[in-house]
């Protein structure tokens, strides 16, 4: 986010010399795109993959005209913003479904991209749309990678087929049998991590393919992964075929540019994306969410879909006409609580918005369950005036409301402290200029 | 095989490509393309953008400065350079009795590392007992109980699911009865952006800090060779939390270069200590700077 900011002010000082309508010449693009490669290889963009782009995003931004409503700043970001979305896919897409039964997925990837993990999230994934999905424990190297299966699965109320460290190949076809004679529509097969230099093992996920194969094999990317990304995804797509891309880890703060890189290298589409530590944290891929984190301007658009599921259209409007209007109140945010913890917690929200999450401090506002019924206890003792105006709240309101709550002092005053915060950080969101993009 | 002979192998593969770059890089004349190449090759290692060009740029201006021609001699320095960048982390002796907790995100070889660790140390002479502090991850601590039983040593474990600290103080208590030289401590691999992972390892440190303060305690962080400029944030994070003493960089058996910690080393202060190069229990190195730049080239 504060890339962005940066980005942004690097490229306004390239084109401060610009008078306003003109229109960009090369030597101006050639100097933003400079600052441009930067952006892309801090977030990890394969060196080569960031060089052809800027080649593409340099002929388009050549003698264009600057629109009226766009800096040239905005104009440029734009034109890589297009590009950006239109070399990630520009739509989502699914899985295939095989013509009979059963729909083979085989995983594949380097140890520790979340392959196991994964397969968790799938098949509740899959289960959740009403299909009945097999688990395939087909790690054998690993210690323990098949329990980590069993674990997942049981937490996914799902079966996990399982023949020990017998080979990958043997088990997957004897899966294949058990998922048609017990009715499992869709078989899920986890493999061993392997490096994409190991000869013995790649060999064996071709063997395992030949054997079963998959209608769909996904290559399971670490969304930190660096430069490498390229050779990883090439070889893998070289030797296996993939039909798709997953990306995981993306709750972190990574920007993601490895994305980019798989997906140039090898035109393969990025089905899902992992977002969390739960089972249920797995989302499609939306390539304009994408570009703009590696951009760095924020993940507006998944916070606004977020924003749609946890709070009712009808009160959003009410929210919204509150933020504007800076009426926000603390009966406010109490309603507020539940609906921002659906969304994943406040800290996760903040930190997609646009010129926040470097200018904030926001380590005071993590939300434990604990704390919310703190903070319910708290808000129900006051007073419905004080609720609406807590600037009324001396000594002896706040004594009393310590005692109604069975709370302390500090912690109403911490309360109220982050009350403020919110409605200060609301009034940044209004003028965020960012969001007229 | 000597003594760096492994870790020198693991780089060898992936060393061809870079050599072969570095090759045609050195035909040329000591230009504005040899700078940008050499600029080109940093960061295609994963050393951060700005390092690259900073290092490069120094590099320049010493070519110009002393009128250095000989291509040969340039490269020299240069090796000498990002050496000495690597050795300004300084160095980690781990003397007992010692308790060496292992940190880092999801998915760098936390487990394995300890169980390479234990190995090592168990045939250095030390005695070693091994804490299963990672709870959260399905069937983290049966993983961490093969590695146990491979290395020969004694694990202290709970349930899935259980609270962290009680292991380590647990671990702690055996660890003090039984005079263990050295006690490893596994512990949860979540994203750094997560409070309530740096909230339970700073509990952890607390207590080891209160209940075994007589020994020396390193906390090593952990990280993967494919990660890319996120390791900074990662070790920025985690430094910042509980404050981190060395670095162990794994799965550097790949064509993943992990070039981040030439500065990482040295803006954090901390030196990395040893080196993950392949699967097997005697896959890991005390880290050597010359070792690992030499490797590079």
């Amino acid at each position: 986010m504060a890339l962005f900011s940066s980005l942004s002010e690097k490229l306004n000082h390239v084109f401060s010399k610009l008078t306003k309508h003109g229109r960009l010449t090369e030597l101006e693009i050639k100097q933003a795109m400079r600052e441009i490669r930067i952006a892309l290889l801090e977030a990890d963009v394969n060196i080569v993959v960031a060089k052809q782009f800027i080649n593409k995003v340099s002929e388009k931004a050549v003698g264009q005209e600057i629109l009226k409503s766009l800096s040239p700043t905005q104009q440029v970001i734009k034109i890589v913003n297009e590009e950006l979305i239109a070399l990630m896919g520009s739509t989502n897409s699914k899985l295939e479904v095989s013509g009979s039964s059963p729909t083979v997925i085989m995983m594949s990837g380097l140890q520790g991209a979340g392959k196991t993990t994964l397969c968790g999230k799938l098949a509740l994934y899959l289960k959740k749309q009403g299909k009945n999905p097999l688990l395939v424990g087909c790690d054998i190297y690993r210690p323990a990678a098949i329990e980590q299966l069993k674990v997942v699965g049981g937490n996914a109320g799902v079966e996990v087929f399982e023949k020990g460290t017998q080979d990958p190949v043997k088990t997957s076809e004897q899966a294949i049998k058990h998922a048609k004679s017990y009715g499992f529509d869709t078989v899920i097969i986890d493999t061993a991590g392997r490096l994409q230099i190991d000869e013995d093992m790649m060999q064996e996920l071709e063997r395992v393919k030949k054997a079963v194969n998959p209608t769909e094999i996904l290559l399971v990317i670490d969304s930190m992964i660096g430069q490498v990304a390229v050779e990883v995804a090439d070889t893998f797509n070289k030797r296996l075929e993939v039909t798709g891309l997953v990306l995981t880890k993306l709750d972190g703060d990574t920007r993601g540019g490895a994305t980019l890189s798989a997906k140039a290298v090898t035109g393969k589409p990025i089905k899902f994306c992992s977002t969390g530590e739960k089972l249920g944290d797995l989302e499609p891929f939306y390539p304009d969410r994408m570009a703009s984190r590696i951009l760095g301007m924020g993940d507006v658009l998944t916070l606004i879909e977020r924003a749609e599921t946890a709070i009712s259209e009808e009160q959003a409007k009410k929210l919204e006409k509150k933020f504007r209007e800076n009426t926000f109140t603390l009966e406010d945010y109490l309603t507020q609580f539940d609906a921002i913890k659906n969304m994943g917690g406040i800290k996760d929200l903040l930190s997609m918005m646009p010129g926040l999450g470097g200018k904030m401090n926001l380590s005071n506002l993590n939300i434990d369950e604990k704390q919310v019924g703190q903070i319910k206890a708290i808000i129900l003792s006051m007073t419905k005036k004080e609720r609406r105006d807590p600037s009324i709240l001396n000594a002896s309101r706040k004594k009393r409301i310590v005692e109604g709550s069975g709370t302390t002092v500090q912690e109403v005053n911490k309360l109220l402290k982050n009350f403020e915060q919110t409605k200060q950080m609301m009034k940044q969101m209004k003028n965020n200029k960012m969001f007229r993009f | 095989m000597g003594l760096f002979g492994k870790f020198k192998n693991a780089l060898n593969k992936t060393k061809q490509s870079f050599l072969s770059k570095l090759d045609d890089l050195f035909k040329r004349s000591i230009g504005d393309d040899f700078f940008d190449e050499l600029e080109e090759l940093l960061i295609s290692s994963d050393v951060s953008v700005k390092t690259s060009m900073e290092i490069v740029e120094n590099l320049r201006d010493r070519v110009k400065t002393e009128r250095l021609k000989d291509k040969d001699f340039v490269i020299e320095i240069f090796k000498e350079e990002l050496t000495n960048m690597l050795l300004e982390g300084g160095k980690v002796e781990i003397e007992t009795p010692a308790i060496i907790m292992l940190v880092g995100v999801n998915g760098v070889g936390k487990t394995t590392t300890i169980g390479k660790l234990a190995n090592k140390f168990i045939k250095e002479g030390k005695s070693v007992t091994i804490a299963a502090a990672d709870t959260f991850r399905a069937a983290a601590a049966d993983q961490l109980s093969v590695w146990a039983d491979r290395a020969k040593v004694r694990i202290i474990k709970h349930q899935e699911g259980g609270d962290p600290s009680a292991v380590v103080f647990d671990a702690i208590a055996s660890a003090k009865a039984k005079e263990t030289d050295i006690l490893i401590i596994d512990t949860a691999g979540r994203l750094h952006v997560k409070a309530n992972l740096m909230e339970e390892l700073k509990k952890m440190d607390k207590i080891i800090k209160r209940e075994y303060p007589e020994a020396n305690l390193y906390k090593l962080m952990v990280l993967d060779a494919t990660t890319g400029q996120n390791a900074f944030s990662q070790v920025e994070a985690f430094d910042k939390d509980i404050g981190i003493n060395g670095l162990v960089l794994t799965k550097l058996d790949g064509t993943a270069k992990g070039g981040f910690i030439i500065s990482l080393s040295r803006e954090l202060e901390a030196p990395v200590c040893f080196v993950g190069t392949g699967e097997k229990i005697d896959d890991i190195e005390d880290f050597d700077a010359k070792e690992f730049i030499e490797g590079l080239f």
